[in-house]
């Protein structure tokens, strides 16, 4: 087999006809931001900011002291109290403001501590197989059963003192175990796949395997597992304020809706009291799933689009890109080509003539 | 060969991402497929092939966007149509009815938790839902024997048929419904040569039996010179050469079309050396100017590193059956 060598010259890569143009440092910082530019991430990051924000900001930011007693007893939303106040005349949005940072810290960090434990007991019991698998399996089938909320109730009660740090401990220690399973699942499918064969047999070792091609196909596993840990730490907390069982010390949205309870206020129609801490939690969810589900569309290739998913089709309508029903952006039958055959031929070669008429199209 | 089309492609544009990311599969096909006839679609991997089939039934993933033509379909009667503008609902009723695809690995398309029973009749619920469980089962049946599977293995799960009645099942389940155009994708490239050619076989007889016609998607040109009717040569996400299947095996006019030929040995006849296509195939996101084949081609000549020549009939004594892209044949019409 012969190749002429000029040939060859002609179709090395950055040379002649086949240079590429450099690829622009304005790609590279898209790249980096895509995980920002998903809309849903984006909403989801914008929320929990503002959360973050209030936790460390909420307490000084307060209107008034929280604990702090007026006249206006059970009033309506006003300029002087923006969310109305209590039946003590306490002021509603400094609670709130105030609670934020109880409400983030336990929930993030009962969030942070049962991901942790889980990645490490369920993957290791998921590669490591045999005796490993058996008695971590047995732990975490154990911890799956011990029900979170009366442990919770039963050891605030023992340690008054303790406050949200001891809740956040107990609520992270007892909520990791369905996170264990399913990953310790996804482990055992993922470890049986042909490349993790592939770097065993090239004698990787067994954390490098581990850390960078098992745990990196996790992500969107552990991610969501974090949010729904998140979201069921404040809920816990927030249940445990409610029935009046937990820190005593501080304000949370729980104890707002405990005094909205006792005093009835739904019956005395003071709405102010516990809708707004009720939407604080439906908010912190919303923006905790929207997180979620951007991590997964950015750590999964196949949920993932290129830039945009919107585009306007040929009949003027604003459609979104998906499978089956590929966009038709102009069905013009019109030549396409942006390179049109250029009239005449300057050189002298023996060429063609002859093409005027597509040549003016 | 009747001269009737059935499916006429002009234009056709596809691009994968938009704006100035996207980068241009197909460009400027104009292609049509007669009825009854079978056409072969070849080329190397990543010229286009399978990115045009998948376009032209609107059938692409995202970001995939059809950014120009028309795909007009004719069918038997009633109105012909363009498939580009069509509803989703249209869509959904065009599709298997009137145009079936067999996928690339179309083995592995078989759900492992149904009987193939199951999966054959499923098609038949979804287009013809007056019709009886009992009439939906004979014409499973009826579809099996004609593939060549005999109808007891109606109630097999796919893992309990070999790759080949895999594929035939694959192959009768696009029958079904009767359609006009059969789109396949590389259907054989994971069976073996006999069991390629036995399957080849059954299906240019179900042709001659049901009158489709076939768009053959394949980068085995040997395979198409041996049963298509004509052959399209894709190169770059353009056609370079269309021809009858005997016209361009003997005397191919485009330089790339002859490099492919080149590549594989002929059963008989004296001894040649194989010569292959130097380098590879081009990146679509940075063509290179005028031809996009000139840097690898043997004869590539002045004009060709400067202006794209034009798909047209050349000037040859049988022009007028067969066009070709490329300088050194000089075009008397160009193609649509």
């Amino acid at each position: 087999m012969t190749i002429p060598t000029s040939s060859v010259e002609q179709v090395i890569p950055g040379q002649g006809a086949m240079a590429q143009p450099d690829p622009t440092p304005a790609k590279a910082k898209r790249q980096r931001f895509r995980f920002v530019s998903n809309a849903k991430a984006l909403t989801g990051i914008i929320v929990l900011g503002i959360y973050i924000l209030f936790a460390i900001i909420g307490p000084w930011v307060a209107p008034y002291d929280p604990d702090a007693r007026s006249r206006d007893l059970t009033q309506g939303p006003s300029s002087s109290h923006w969310l109305g106040t209590t039946h003590l005349g306490q002021d509603v949005l400094s609670q709130i403001l105030d609670g934020t940072r109880t409400v983030m810290v336990v929930g993030l960090a009962a969030g942070a501590m049962a991901t942790i434990l889980s990645v490490l007991i369920g993957v290791t019991a998921g590669y490591l197989g045999g005796s490993w698998d058996d008695s971590l399996s047995a732990l975490s089938n154990v911890f799956l059963v011990i029900p979170a909320l009366p442990l919770v109730i039963i050891i605030t009660a023992a340690a008054p003192s303790g406050g949200a740090t001891l809740v956040a401990l107990i609520i992270g220690f007892t909520s990791w175990a369905w996170n264990a399973r399913v990953l310790r699942a996804q482990t055992l499918s993922l470890r049986r796949r042909d490349y993790i064969e592939a770097s065993r047999a090239t004698g990787e070792k067994t954390w490098r395997i581990v850390l960078f091609e098992i745990l990196p196909n996790l992500t969107a596993i552990i991610a969501s597992g974090f949010v729904g840990t998140v979201i069921f730490a404040v809920t816990s907390e927030i249940t445990l304020a409610f029935i009046g069982i937990g820190s005593d010390t501080g304000w949370n949205w729980g104890t707002i809706l405990f005094w909205a309870q006792s005093q009835q206020a739904l019956a005395q129609g003071a709405w102010w009291w516990f809708v707004p801490a009720g939407l604080a939690i439906a908010f912190l969810g919303t923006a905790l799933s929207l997180i979620n589900f951007g991590i997964d569309e950015f750590v999964s290739p196949r949920l993932r689009s290129a830039g945009k998913t919107k585009v306007k089709t040929a009949s003027g309508r604003t459609v979104r890109m998906r499978v089956g029903f590929t966009p038709v952006l102009s069905n013009s039958s019109a030549p396409h080509t942006h390179a049109k055959p250029i009239p005449t031929i300057a050189t002298a070669a023996a060429t063609p003539v002859n093409r005027s008429k597509e040549a003016t199209e | 060969m009747s001269a009737q089309p059935v499916l006429e492609i002009k234009n056709l544009n596809v691009e994968y991402g938009l704006g100035d990311q996207a980068v241009r599969a197909v460009r400027d096909v104009n292609l049509t497929l007669h009825r009854g006839e079978v056409l072969g679609l070849a080329g190397e991997s990543g010229s286009g092939k399978s990115t045009l089939a998948y376009g032209l039934t609107r059938l692409l993933a995202p970001p995939g966007v059809i950014t120009g033509g028309e795909v007009i379909y004719h069918p038997g009667q009633g109105e012909s149509y363009d498939v580009l503008g069509l509803s989703d609902k249209g869509l959904r009723d065009f599709r298997w009815a009137q145009t079936a695809i067999v996928f690339q690995g179309a083995m592995n398309s078989l759900n492992p938790v149904h009987k193939i029973s199951t999966q054959l009749t499923d098609v038949l619920a979804a287009h013809e839902p007056k019709m009886s469980a009992h009439s939906r089962n004979a014409r499973a049946r009826e579809m099996l024997k004609l593939v060549g599977i005999a109808a007891d293995r109606m109630d097999a799960y796919p893992h309990q048929l070999s790759g080949g009645m895999r594929q035939r099942v694959m192959i009768g389940m696009a029958l079904i419904l009767q359609p006009q155009v059969v789109i396949m994708d590389e259907p054989t490239t994971a069976l073996d040569v006999v069991m390629q050619r036995q399957i080849l076989g059954q299906l240019i007889e179900l042709r001659e039996r049901l009158g489709f016609s076939v768009i053959f998607i394949t980068h085995d040109l040997s395979l198409l010179v041996e049963f298509s009717n004509r052959i399209a040569i894709m190169y770059g996400g353009r056609i370079v050469e269309e021809a009858q299947a005997g016209a361009l095996y003997r005397d191919s006019l485009h330089p790339y079309s002859a490099g492919l030929l080149g590549s594989f040995p002929a059963l008989r006849g004296p001894r040649r050396e194989l010569t292959g296509i130097p380098g590879s195939p081009p990146d679509l996101k940075g063509m290179p100017s005028g031809c996009s084949f000139h840097p690898r081609c043997p004869k590539a000549f002045d004009p060709c590193a400067g202006n794209i020549p034009v798909l047209g009939n050349p000037d040859t004594p049988d022009g007028a059956t067969r066009s070709v892209a490329c300088w050194l044949h000089p075009v008397k019409e160009p193609v649509a």
